[in-house]
């Protein structure tokens, strides 16, 4: 095994020397998941670890491997660049989707669904969507929360949109692009078995907040304990995503950095959705007791309601 | 010149074209200047355009004077209308009241723009100018539906007005989708439909939903 790696490092010192000689030539991004061949990939592993087969998805084809590596030859002045990243069609787009809400425990969101095929339609439309819902959700809340005061009147709020709009766009492609300078930062230091492009890391954040649309829907529903049992299940869902994308990536790093990664990765994923609930969503207050209103027999009656 | 003996044209690359040089026409039936023309002639050509497609968005069909003769007039006029009539809403602060005028106009043409992009990258075959012409007449619609609406509250504010505008926001909602779908679903490949419908979609939602929560002062 050491020869196999030691052999691995000289092929990728070629390339690197390749790529400074001449650098011009058309060469595939060297943002590429590493491409090692299936038979020598299988070699590499330990006995131990069969879950990686299922992690990285070796059902694959080697043909989908190697075509995928040619794709991105465009130079990224040109149109043509971009349209490798919407190469997707909609029954592609619909199982990412349903990959990212339903995490197959064992299954990497990535190996399985993007299968070297990034797309920037999921990420875009889906926190444009999340926007959207989230400002026209809280704008309804609170109407449905301060209905029936006297002195309410209903605003559109619709300075809330452009803060929505930063704060998730933000959300999902700053985290990503820290994330993935970090992970390249510990790949130079530890050889990891798995590594990701900026645009998958882009891919698979953006896939996974697709889970706080319908949540941001339930939580016009005026209720604390409703709203706080949504956020619990869908950062569960979309943080088990996550972590099982993440996890083979740190793995072979020191234990506590790893550790630590996938626990920011959570906490990050949290602090949005609380962030977005206790921003957007007004408390569903008690009423202030009304006027004690003195009955016939002297008792006072305090009317409370929620 | 000795090497030029072998040069001669082969036998199957047919030569051909016109070696007469064509005069100035002077004749008055082919001059296509429209300098000479009165003003009045200029506008209303224009204006005709303009309103033929206004008529086609009002009966969605197939038609391609939308797309071959497009025009930005129509979605320019349509956006300052919307504007304008959403102005002059409740505003307690300046952070809680309805969107500006320049906040309409970014959504509206920037949106526009975005969709456009996207479904170019997804391979559709429309140009840029076109698809904008067409997502902008369409707003036609729910420019109608404001008008609506603000009539509709100058008579009355309560329940059953804002039922009254659920209702006609609503169907203008759907007639603008429905007609920008007729014109622009040809263009795009076949498997990717939905990916392409879905932002027009969200993008006369998020219009309606302005227009839906205008609250007059």
């Amino acid at each position: 095994i050491a020869c196999l790696v030691m052999y691995l490092f000289a092929e990728f010192d070629d390339a690197a020397n390749l790529l400074a000689a001449n650098p011009d030539a058309t060469t595939i991004s060297i943002d590429e998941p590493v491409e090692i061949p299936k038979n020598q990939h299988s070699r590499l592993q330990e006995p131990g670890r069969e879950e990686d087969d299922e992690l990285l998805g070796t059902d694959d084809s080697d043909k989908t491997e190697l075509l995928a590596g040619q794709k991105k030859s465009a130079p990224f002045w040109t149109f043509d660049y971009y349209q490798t990243f919407f190469d997707v069609d909609t029954y592609q787009v619909l199982d990412r989707i349903k990959g990212s809400v339903f995490p197959v425990p064992g299954k990497n969101f990535v190996r399985l669904y993007i299968r070297s095929n990034p797309d920037l339609y999921g990420p875009f439309w889906i926190c444009a969507t999340l926007v959207f819902t989230i400002a026209v959700s809280g704008n309804l809340s609170n109407f449905f929360i301060h209905l029936g005061k006297p002195t309410y009147h209903y605003v559109p709020e619709f300075r809330k949109v452009s803060i929505a709009a930063t704060t998730i766009y933000a959300y999902a492609w700053l985290v990503p692009l820290a994330l993935w300078g970090f992970l390249m930062w510990r790949n130079s230091k530890v050889m990891n078995i798995v590594s990701y492009s900026f645009l998958e890391i882009v891919c698979v954040y953006g896939y996974s907040l697709f889970i706080y649309i319908p949540t941001a829907i339930l939580w016009i529903i005026p209720q604390q304990v409703v709203r706080w049992v949504l956020v619990a299940f869908s950062l569960c869902l979309s943080g088990s995503v996550l972590v099982m994308t993440f996890w083979p990536a740190v793995r072979d790093d020191n234990r506590r950095i790893a550790v630590a990664t996938v626990a920011t990765i959570l906490l990050l994923h949290a602090l949005l959705a609380v962030g977005c609930l206790a921003y957007f969503f007004d408390a569903p207050e008690l009423d202030i007791p009304a006027p004690i209103i003195p009955a016939h027999n002297g008792t006072t009656v305090v009317t409370k309601s929620h | 010149f000795p090497g030029l003996a072998d040069v001669s044209i082969s036998q199957d690359i047919p030569v051909e074209g016109e070696i007469t040089v064509p005069v100035g026409s002077s004749s008055p039936d082919e001059d296509y200047s429209t300098l000479d023309e009165p003003v009045k002639d200029t506008i209303m050509r224009d204006l005709k355009a303009v309103g033929k497609k206004f008529v086609h968005v009002m009966y969605p069909r197939k038609s391609s004077a939308l797309l071959r003769d497009w025009d930005l007039w129509g979605p320019l006029v349509l956006c300052v209308a919307l504007a304008l009539m959403l102005q002059g809403g409740s505003a307690d602060s300046k952070d809680d009241g309805g969107p500006q005028f320049a906040e309409v106009f970014v959504i509206i043409w920037f949106g526009a723009i975005v969709i456009t992009l996207n479904s170019k990258l997804l391979g559709g075959t429309i140009s840029f100018f076109q698809s904008l012409c067409v997502l902008g007449y369409c707003v036609m619609p729910l420019t109608v539906a404001m008008l609506v609406c603000r009539l509709v509250l100058l008579a009355d504010v309560g329940t059953i007005s804002f039922i009254i505008r659920l209702i006609v926001v609503g169907a203008m909602f759907a007639w603008s989708t429905l007609a920008s779908t007729a014109f622009l679903a040809d263009s795009q490949p076949p498997n990717r439909k939905v990916l392409v419908m879905y932002p027009i979609f969200l993008f006369y939602f998020v219009i309606s939903w302005m227009i839906l929560t205008f609250t007059p002062q």
